[in-house]
């Protein structure tokens, strides 16, 4: 399974494909696709570069994001793990 | 301090309109982000993991109040309300977002600051001793070459699309404070046997994957001559370095692959080439320019200080950190403050807006309306006299910059690695934090006294673990964060490269093997010895059996 991410374009936010098309800044509404619609969709989102800046797609289970990108894809979602911005978000 | 003349504010300004209509063209779609990357990199915008990042240039560290307090006020209206210093003495925002930088662009610019070239395989900023003008050592204040550089670079028609990125110190001493030896090109002012004022050229220094500590290409070259020699070096650099290879495009591999003296032939013959005339260091300009960085108007010594000794006897603090945080100032009854950016489990480099306003208003107060960035990533208040040091290390305490660490070994030197970046393998800011918060009593790290550890997340190396005497590199063993260590590297004049001790260790291992290899060097120092020193003289093995010990 896959999941769709990108950076939006204004501001740079993290941003995942959630249910029905919609986009999220909550990795929790990221939406698990089957390989093929995976890649439809991610055609799509480049063929929108007003809105995404960089979108790719992400190895994932049920269970959460494959173990090789599993680190920097939690600090995507989550933030820095250290420093000023974690009082300041 | 540098001042802007009619060309840089015109080019700036053009800049900022040119960069502010492609970011809308970017925003409604017009350009693809193919074609808009290359743009927004010129202008120092990059996309880290989380946000936008603006990498900001601070011309050879130099700053005064107003500068600092137009970056506090971008990092509270744009950003989280803080700044990353880095170890190229420039400022990372990490939260701007695209549709605010045309903003911050201008109000950077109305303090004669701006982001272009600190991207790009173009000439970056150039970096200098944070001593410059003050060290009793120097042969001359590198801060007016550093500026003619400047100018001369910016925009260079020629050297704009380089093979690689491409970094140039200048120091004015003999001792190197400035790393000078790990850029593409170093300059050390030196005279003649004529007293003739000219530069040691050196070449091929640099870090990242294949690191090599500069060499000396020229022993002397006149100082009217340093653009054509500039020129001419970055001529052959342009023409034969490897475009074709993004991790053989440095200067460094093709002064390897070529040969030093090779090399020199090259530079040599495309110096003859050049027309003099042109290139030639205006003397007039050079005048005028030096004429910025002309001593300050000191007050003459009193004949004892009467406030410093008083505090000195009274307030043990004040009198550690007079010890660890101040460099002696040519000028008698001045001192050199380093502001620690390195608090106990804090973020190296890291100042809030609050912290840079008060060092902006200690800066007016204090040192002449002068601070500098250090690439050690410290603040400095360059003119301090000793009677205002009492109050100076008050005020700093209230804003919680007064950690007497300068030089130690809580001094750690970090990259942002995962945390922010998207070219990290693992993350570096809460190793250095663990780092911290193990060494952080006094009495321990002043009795292991100078030492240089150095955190960067990938083998970009721009944390310098390369030159750390202790260095600390992560890497990915699929998907586990490990820490490499390497023992030996020195930024200094007696520059070397770190050589890897051994595996890798995970994260939580590496405060405890650091500490224990410190513990390693009090136990067999000789007097007066350094850490390093020690580790010269007996070599790694004793510190290596300390990090792999079974704790
Ligand atoms: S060393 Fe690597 S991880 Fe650290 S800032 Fe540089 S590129 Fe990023």
């Amino acid at each position: 399974m896959k999941i769709l991410t990108a950076n939006r374009l204004a501001d740079g936010a993290v941003v995942w494909l959630a249910l029905g098309g919609r986009w999220s800044t909550e990795f929790e509404d990221a939406v698990r696709l089957d390989p093929e619609p995976a890649a439809a969709a991610l055609a799509q989102a480049e063929a929108q570069p007003g809105r995404f800046v960089a979108p790719y797609l992400i190895e994932a289970d049920a269970a959460g994001v494959e173990r090789r990108e599993r680190l920097r894809e939690s600090i995507r979602a989550d933030g820095p793990t250290a420093g000023h911005s974690l009082e300041n978000v | 301090m540098y001042r802007y003349d009619e060309f840089d504010s015109r080019l700036v300004a053009e800049r900022i309109e040119q960069f502010s209509d492609q970011v809308a063209r970017r925003l409604d779609g017009r350009l693809t982000e193919d074609q808009f990357k290359p743009l927004r990199l010129m202008n120092g915008v990059y996309l880290q993991l989380h946000a936008y990042m603006l990498r900001v240039a601070i011309p050879y560290g130099e700053l005064n109040a107003a500068r600092l307090r137009a970056l506090a006020d971008i990092a509270r209206r744009y950003d989280k309300g803080y700044g990353h210093f880095t170890t190229r003495t420039n400022i990372q925002f990490n939260w701007p977002a695209l549709v605010d930088v045309p903003h911050i662009l201008k109000d950077l610019a109305r303090v004669e600051m701006h982001a272009i070239q600190t991207s790009g395989n173009c000439i970056r900023n150039v970096t200098t001793d944070a001593l410059a003008g003050i060290a009793a050592d120097e042969v001359e204040d590198p801060r007016p070459w550093c500026e003619l550089i400047r100018q001369w670079s910016t925009f260079h028609p020629e050297f704009t699309f380089l093979p690689r990125k491409f970094k140039i110190a200048v120091i004015g001493a003999p001792k190197d404070r400035a790393a000078m030896r790990t850029h593409d090109i170093g300059l050390e002012i030196v005279r003649d046997d004529t007293g003739a004022l000219g530069f040691r050229l050196f070449v091929g220094g640099g870090q990242g994957r294949l690191p090599h500590i500069a060499s000396e290409l020229k022993s002397f070259i006149p100082a009217e001559e340093l653009f054509a020699w500039l020129t001419a070096t970055l001529r052959v650099y342009n023409r034969h370095g490897r475009r074709d290879n993004i991790h053989k495009a440095r200067i460094k591999i093709l002064v390897a692959s070529l040969g030093l003296d090779a090399f020199r032939a090259e530079v040599e013959e495309a110096f003859a080439a050049l027309p003099k005339a042109p290139l030639a260091v205006p003397e007039a300009e050079v005048e005028r320019i030096k004429a910025y960085f002309a001593p300050r108007p000191y007050a003459a010594a009193p004949p004892r200080f009467a406030a410093f000794d008083r505090a000195l006897m009274t307030d043990p603090a004040f009198a550690r950190w007079t010890r660890n945080n101040l460099r002696p100032h040519k000028q008698p009854g001045y001192a050199a403050v380093v502001i620690s950016l390195k608090p106990v489990g804090g973020v190296p480099g890291d100042a809030t807006a609050e912290q840079m306003d008060r060092v902006a208003d200690l800066a007016e107060r204090f040192s002449f309306d002068q601070v500098r960035v250090t690439y050690e990533q410290n603040l400095l208040l360059p003119h301090v006299a000793m009677d205002d040091l009492p109050e100076l290390h008050a005020a700093l305490g209230r804003a919680g910059l007064a950690e007497a660490n300068a030089g130690l070994a809580a001094d750690i030197i970090s990259c942002p690695g995962l945390d922010y970046c998207s070219l990290a393998n693992a993350r570096s800011i809460p190793v250095a934090q663990a780092l911290s918060e193990r060494l952080s009593d006094p009495v321990f790290q002043d009795a292991v006294g100078e030492v240089r550890i150095n955190i960067s997340g990938c083998i970009n190396a721009c944390g310098h673990h390369h030159v750390g005497h202790i260095g600390i590199l992560g890497v990915d063993k699929q998907g586990e964060e490990f820490y490499q260590i390497t023992l030996g590297g020195s930024p200094d004049e007696t520059a070397s490269i770190g050589q890897i001790v051994g595996k890798g260790l995970p994260g939580e291992a590496v405060a405890p093997a650091i500490e224990r290899v410190l513990k390693a060097y009090l136990a067999r120092r000789d007097a007066g010895e350094r850490f390093i020193d020690t580790l010269r003289r007996l070599g790694a093995d004793p510190f290596k059996e300390a990090i792999y010990e079974a704790a």
